[in-house]
């Protein structure tokens, strides 16, 4: 009892192979979308590489490059077969390469379904990617003069009024380093010297932030330095003041961007393996009423398709024994040798026998 | 004597229908993008409004979308004349409206000129409309508890951060007027009131600027206070410090932003201009190929195609003289009214 079995006339099958090779080159145009997709992501991860400590998040634009190059070849090959199929002296070359064809289209298709599910389990990763490396930009913010460091800090101030954010988790951060560097403090001002006497790293610790914290959109001009000191500005209350700054961290502000880069294009990757599904199936369909017809007398007739020759349990129960046969062939076995060496005995007499009648005779 | 005459046979006829036929859609092709272009300038001239007080001029980016829905049309047309030019039927239908539509294209060609010569004119209207806008928006940076203007101090600071420039010629701008509201300042103080007695206007001004006009390249953390006053901040010198905040001035960075996207509009539309030319020049061929056939049954004779059929001189001549036979057509009514009133 063959599984989902439909009858194909000859005209059918004509449709199905040309809706088939529509549906190819649909797909192959899909492959290079996900490969542009991943292009695409590969390149926004990259440009913020000096605030990211591991690349553990670039896998999910890796495997879709390699999906969307996998589905162009694959799908174009696809594309061949149906232009082959209709033609019963070219088909049968391809029977060998379709095996292997529908095992490679399942693979990507649960490969671009690992794409999805990771693209959501790899948050917590990017996170922790994000909080180490932001840390390290903001300590070194005053580094312009160290080689290998110097950029830290125009790649923070654009970081920051780029996504609108201040700090690693908020703009407290900046109170806890030293951002000014030690180049530009007067080490003969009183202040200057309280301050760093009044830690034990000896570090200039303000409550001020660089200038990128600063949000334009506050109707005040920005207020930077002694911000926790309510009584150094004019009409000006720390703890309900608002938009003074960003009040997001950056951490939370670049996950939230990358996570909505990675959301926005799950739906249409889910759709491109429905596409590619449906590939698969009316490609077997194909097969199965083509070689169908071929072993017809009329070519020209009626022939069934079908997914599975026989039903899920049979086709399992099939595969199984096949399997265990490839393993026993593996095996050596001393009592099949003594049975053979039996059998080429009985042989012999037989053939003995067979001799001496026709003499009697 | 024809006007860079050709000869045609058949397979040169069908091949000459053929390019014209792809040249056409090519310049349909060519008219969406110039719609394309016009609405991305329009939205680019909207989004900086305000900085140009709102009164910036919107004609070349309205001319820009008309001429692109027009170029679509009237070169699909042309596309169908190709199209159904080898089919001698069709053909004689399509004839009458030759030559409106060839005057037509050459009317539209004009227009492109002229569209031409506006994207590099208007230019100076934009320079003039961005130096009084960015005046004013400076002026008003302080008002965000004015209705109408209080987002100027976001614009003007994202604008400042975007182009990285500070203020209209350079930084000093924001020394001439008080950005700082009223609201922030604290009236008892006798800074404050020092500052605010030292001018005539009693305006509150000082030698700094707002924290967008920061350079993130510089090495060291923003200076923005007491820029002129070198003992105000350790190892400090106004007149070499370079890299504190941007030295360009914003109406001349904008400037330049919107002079590249017109000269880059102007260079398509010159294109496209000898695009269209070409166009007509060949429809011109092909037509009067297709018109002189000697045997009109027989599709395989040779025919000859020309883009003027007396010479250049002969044609200017020609035009001259009709133009002179209309003008004179009014006086010849007026000496026939008279021998008219002399025979009664």
């Amino acid at each position: 009892m063959a599984l989902l079995k439909m009858k194909f006339s000859q005209q059918r099958r004509v449709r199905l192979a040309q809706g088939l090779w529509l549906l190819s080159w649909l797909a192959v145009m899909c492959g290079a979308f996900i490969f542009c997709l991943g292009v695409y992501l590969k390149i926004e991860l990259l440009r913020r590489d000096e605030v990211m400590e591991n690349t553990e998040i670039h896998v999910v634009p890796n495997l879709l490059m390699m999906v969307g190059l996998a589905s162009i070849g694959a799908n174009w090959v696809a594309s061949r077969v149906c232009q082959d199929s209709l033609d019963a002296s070219r088909f049968p070359r391809w029977k060998v390469l379709l095996l292997g064809w529908f095992a490679v289209a399942m693979l990507l298709c649960c490969l671009l379904l690992a794409v999805v599910v990771l693209s959501y389990a790899l948050q917590g990763s990017l996170e922790e990617s994000l909080k180490v490396g932001l840390r390290n930009g903001i300590r070194f913010y005053k580094d312009t003069d160290v080689p290998g460091r110097c950029f830290q800090k125009e790649t923070i101030d654009r970081l920051q009024m780029e996504f609108r954010c201040c700090g690693n988790n908020n703009f407290k951060d900046w109170f806890e380093v030293q951002w000014v560097s030690n180049r530009y403090l007067d080490f003969t001002s009183q202040e200057v010297k309280d301050r760093i006497r009044s830690n034990v790293d000896g570090r200039y610790l303000l409550d001020g932030v660089p200038f990128s914290c600063c949000n334009p959109a506050s109707p005040r001009p920005c207020l930077q330095n002694q911000l926790t000191d309510s009584r150094s500005h004019y009409n000006y209350e720390y703890q309900s003041e608002e938009l003074n700054l960003y009040s997001r961290g950056c951490r939370q502000a670049l996950t939230d961007y990358y996570m909505g880069l990675m959301n926005s294009t799950g739906p249409g990757v889910l759709s491109i393996i429905l596409i590619q599904l449906s590939v698969l199936l009316s490609m077997r369909y194909l097969q199965t009423a083509v070689e169908g017809a071929m072993a017809l007398e009329s070519p020209e007739g009626e022939s069934e398709g079908y997914i599975l020759e026989k039903d899920v349990k049979a086709t399992y129960a099939d595969v199984k024994a096949k399997a265990l046969d490839l393993l026993k062939f593996a095996q050596v076995d001393p009592t099949s040798e003594a049975a053979g060496a039996e059998e080429g005995e009985k042989a012999a007499e037989a053939t003995e026998k067979a001799a001496t009648p026709p003499p009697a005779s | 004597m024809p006007f860079l005459s050709l000869k045609f046979n058949l397979q040169k006829r069908v091949k000459l229908a053929q390019g014209l036929w792809m040249l056409y859609w090519l310049a349909v092709i060519v008219g969406i993008i110039l719609f394309s272009l016009g609405i991305f300038f329009k939205v680019e001239l909207r989004k900086r409004s305000e900085i140009m007080d709102n009164n910036e001029s919107h004609l070349v980016p309205n001319l820009l979308i008309l001429v692109g829905l027009l170029s679509c049309g009237l070169n699909a047309f042309g596309g169908k004349l190709c199209h159904d030019s080898l089919d001698p039927q069709k053909f004689s239908r399509m004839k009458p409206m030759l030559r409106p539509y060839m005057l037509l294209c050459c009317g539209f060609n004009a227009l492109l000129l002229l569209l031409l010569l506006l994207c590099f004119l208007m230019q100076f209207a934009v320079y003039l409309t961005l130096a009084e806008g960015l005046k004013n928006a400076i002026r008003f940076y302080k008002d965000t508890d004015t209705p109408g203007r209080c987002f100027m101090k976001r614009t003007l600071d994202m604008t400042q951060i975007e182009f990285r420039c500070c203020g209209n010629n350079n930084f000093r701008d924001w020394f001439e007027v008080q950005w700082i509201s009223s609201r922030y300042l604290d009236m008892s103080n006798d800074v404050v009131k020092d500052r605010v007695l030292s001018n005539v206007e009693g305006k509150y001004l000082m030698d700094s600027v707002p924290f967008s006009c920061c350079n993130p390249g510089s090495p060291r953390p923003c200076i923005q206070h007491h820029l002129t006053n070198n003992s105000a901040h350790y190892d400090y010198d106004h007149r070499t410090e370079e890299l504190n905040i941007w030295s360009r001035g914003c109406r001349q960075a904008v400037f330049s932003y919107y002079s590249g996207i017109m000269n880059s509009i102007g260079t398509f539309i010159l294109n496209s201009y000898f695009e269209v030319a070409g166009d007509v020049a060949g429809l011109k061929y092909l037509s009067t190929a297709l018109e002189t056939m000697a045997d009109p049954e027989n599709p395989e004779c040779e025919s000859e195609g020309w883009l003027l059929e007396k010479g250049f001189k002969e044609t200017l001549a020609d035009l001259l003289s009709k133009v002179k036979t209309f003008g004179r057509a009014n006086q010849v009514e007026e000496g026939g009214a008279s021998p008219d009133v002399a025979a009664t």
